[in-house]
């Protein structure tokens, strides 16, 4: 193939421009979520992520305290203090009085306020109110002012959901969701599995059929009579009812993977041992598990990541309360009452989908071959 | 951290319960039936007729409790009322059929049917044919793979920041609107615009589901025999010829598979309408459908015959499916 493109110099071009746009468009959205992760709350809604390296312009009220707190100086009544106290500090270009025009003075000029009062504010933020004779009035000056700020970036947002927003608390319980719900299906699976490809019994056929069938019978299906039968014998909102039904449901695919990479080991192989008078349970433990350890692996992948992504189960068949609430369906809560807040949102979905990311990319191998185990013949 | 303790001692718990019924049943087994002693030969042949069924058992319990009886519970109860006690007969269907709700997300989920599958299998095979031919084409797949781990509830988060909209003076930070404002246009709530909000939807699963159908048709045209190919490059074909009229008509079979894989999930599309508008603005789908019965409606009956519905409609496919494995034996 090499051949034909290299002697089309313009279509191999095409050709990697239209990859890397094909990227750009599919890494962009991600991207742009990790970068406000990082960013400052308050840059992060005024501008879009894409100038999070350029400085932000804000327009800022800010009021002064009111005439108690003037002080002496020099026959002067003074109010005098910092615009940012209290937040971090830009560079103010433009400051004004009044919401009319409250870009009307360049920073460092003064200006003529009422009653010959006089307020001048500095680049930095140093503001200054100053007055002939003694001020009156309980609220203070409104100052308007233009800051021009640095680009910020924090760990803030992630301080803050881990900590205040709960998804700690939820990254904990996804945990405790996903380990059982990874591991026991594909105990149970692998044994199915081996019976399936090598053991001889009627019904053999008829059972392969209803697995491959049941691989694609809708989820919702299930919901209520599981709901019902829950309630019944007690199981009710647990962690034990999630793991029964995420290896309940996670059983058809398993047993179809499986099944399909174990019929595929050599028949020699296991037919020596049986010969040797190995029983099935030894061929089973000491051949065929070390061997299929490829396909137990993406099965392993697919449904830690099935899992740990999944919300549908989790909404079902788990509380809705501190102890119970995985990161989805923290996130879908975030979503509703965090609806503006981005930084809290960005930052709760990145830490929801790093580890899925982790996996994805140290195990990706595992998981390509898996899926074609499952879908291609 | 108490609670990881719990997962873990209940993991091995799970784990250890699972080995202990293999190992304990195999063992009684051989136990009643040892394979030495006079009637060696007849044990053995018991043992063995036996013994799948105990390999099988935790699987066939596990089938049966958590996807046959549901089905089968499920038709019970779409004949029922609201908890599931008084008889109503066909009352439930004949509210489906005549319920707007439903006909809106029957709408809706037809439109998804037709558009996310297409466009994932087609940008799909686009990305597959392109990547094979580059020297980065395995770092580009990778990247397009990528959005797959990310749960649908994620990518939901990630899109509605790129749609987000602020009002029409102020700076935009979504970039969609940012490049609408930034080309002349107007800012738009994507989300709300009657119709089109649907197809914003769909961008995220096709988004998803790109790397999927990228990877299986990736494969399955890296096993075109080379022989066609340079059969065609003798003829004189250009590149465009050989894909289309060499490459594709030989991976039909496989870009069936992945259609149909996708049109499944397609059919229990749930999280992404749940957190991006909840079926509001005409976007309602049938499994957003059933679970706002189940849980905002609390009506067991209605929503098990709504389920019913995406039941039926996965089982051409079911079929299809179950033809196709006895082929291959």
């Amino acid at each position: 193939m090499d051949g034909i493109a290299g002697r089309r110099p313009l279509l191999i071009w095409a050709v990697h421009l239209s990859v890397a746009a094909l990227v750009l468009l599919w890494t962009i959205p991600t991207f742009g979520l990790l970068v406000s992760s990082f960013r400052d709350g308050d840059q992060l809604s005024v501008s879009g992520w894409w100038t999070a390296l350029t400085p932000t312009e804000r327009n800022i009220v800010y009021r002064a305290p009111a005439a108690e707190a003037q002080v002496e100086q020099a026959g002067q009544w003074v109010i005098s203090g910092n615009v940012f106290e209290g937040q971090a500090a830009g560079e103010i270009t433009k400051f004004g009085f009044s919401s009319k025009a409250p870009t009307a003075f360049d920073a460092g000029q003064s200006a003529e306020l009422t009653k010959g009062r006089t307020l001048s504010v500095m680049a930095n933020g140093d503001y200054r109110i100053a007055s002939s004779e003694e001020m009156k009035g309980k609220r203070g000056a409104r100052i308007f002012f233009t800051s021009i700020d640095p680009p910020r970036f924090t760990l803030e947002n992630y301080r803050n959901v881990m900590f205040s927003e709960g998804i700690g608390r939820s990254f904990i319980n996804t945990l405790t969701v996903t380990i059982p719900a990874t591991i026991i299906p594909i105990l149970i699976a692998a044994f199915a599995a081996y019976a399936l490809a090598w053991m001889k019994f009627p019904g053999r056929s008829l059972l392969l059929a209803v697995v491959v069938g049941l691989l694609v019978v809708p989820l919702q299906m299930s919901l209520i009579p599981l709901l019902r039968l829950y309630t019944d014998v007690g199981i009710g909102k647990s962690y034990v009812g999630v793991w029964l039904a995420h290896t309940g449901f996670g059983l058809p695919l398993a047993i179809y993977l499986l099944r399909n990479y174990i019929k595929g080991l050599p028949k020699e192989i296991i037919e020596s041992a049986k010969v040797d008078g190995a029983s099935d349970f030894d061929i089973f433990r000491k051949i065929v598990l070390p061997l299929s350890f490829p396909a137990l692996a993406s099965f392993a992948i697919f449904q830690f990541l099935w899992v740990w992504n999944d919300l549908l189960i989790a909404t079902v068949f788990l509380g809705n309360n501190e102890e119970q609430l995985v990161m989805t369906a923290r996130l879908r809560e975030l979503l509703g009452s965090r609806g503006g807040n981005w930084e809290i949102l960005t930052a709760s979905a990145f830490v929801s989908i790093a580890v899925p990311l982790l996996v994805f990319f140290s195990l990706q191998r595992y998981l390509v071959r898996g899926l074609l185990a499952g879908s291609v013949k | 951290m108490e609670q990881l303790i719990f997962a873990f001692s209940s993991m091995a718990a799970g784990v250890g319960a699972c080995v202990l019924y293999f190992w304990g049943t195999n063992k009684i087994l051989d136990g009643i039936y040892p394979a030495s002693g006079s009637k060696a030969g007849q044990n053995i042949l018991r043992a063995n007729s036996i013994r799948p069924w105990l390999f099988l058992g935790p699987a066939i319990v596990l089938l049966t409790l958590y996807l046959i009886y549901p089905v089968v519970n499920s038709v019970m109860l779409s004949f029922y009322g609201p908890s599931g006690e008084v008889f109503v007969g066909t009352a439930n269907y004949s509210w489906l059929f005549a319920d707007q709700g439903f006909r809106e997300s029957l709408f809706n989920n037809l439109l998804w049917l037709i558009v996310v599958p297409a466009a994932a299998t087609f940008f799909g095979l686009i990305a597959a044919a392109l990547t094979d031919r580059i020297g980065w084409g395995n770092i580009a797949k990778s990247m397009i793979f990528m959005p797959m781990a990310i749960s649908f509830i994620g990518a939901s988060v990630i899109w509605k920041f790129v749609y987000d909209i602020r009002g029409e003076n102020i700076e935009q930070i979504g970039l969609l609107n940012a490049i609408v404002v930034g080309l002349g246009g107007e800012p738009q709530a994507w989300i709300t615009l009657p119709f089109w909000n649907s197809f914003f939807l769909m961008v995220i699963l096709i988004w998803i589901q790109t790397g999927f159908a990228m990877v299986i048709l990736s494969a399955a045209l890296r096993g075109i025999s080379e022989e066609t190919i340079e059969a065609a490059v003798l003829d004189g074909a250009n590149p465009f010829q050989i894909f289309l009229k060499i490459k594709v008509p030989q991976i039909w079979g496989t870009i069936a598979v992945v259609w149909t894989t996708i049109t499944i999930l397609v059919l229990k599309v749930f999280d992404i309408v749940l957190a991006m508008t909840n079926g509001q603005w005409g976007t309602q789908v049938l499994a957003n459908y059933m679970f706002d019965w189940m849980f905002r409606g609390l009506d067991f009956g209605r929503s098990a015959t709504i389920a019913l519905v995406i039941m039926v409609m996965v089982i051409p496919i079911m079929i299809w499916n179950i033809r196709e494995a006895r082929k291959e034996g």
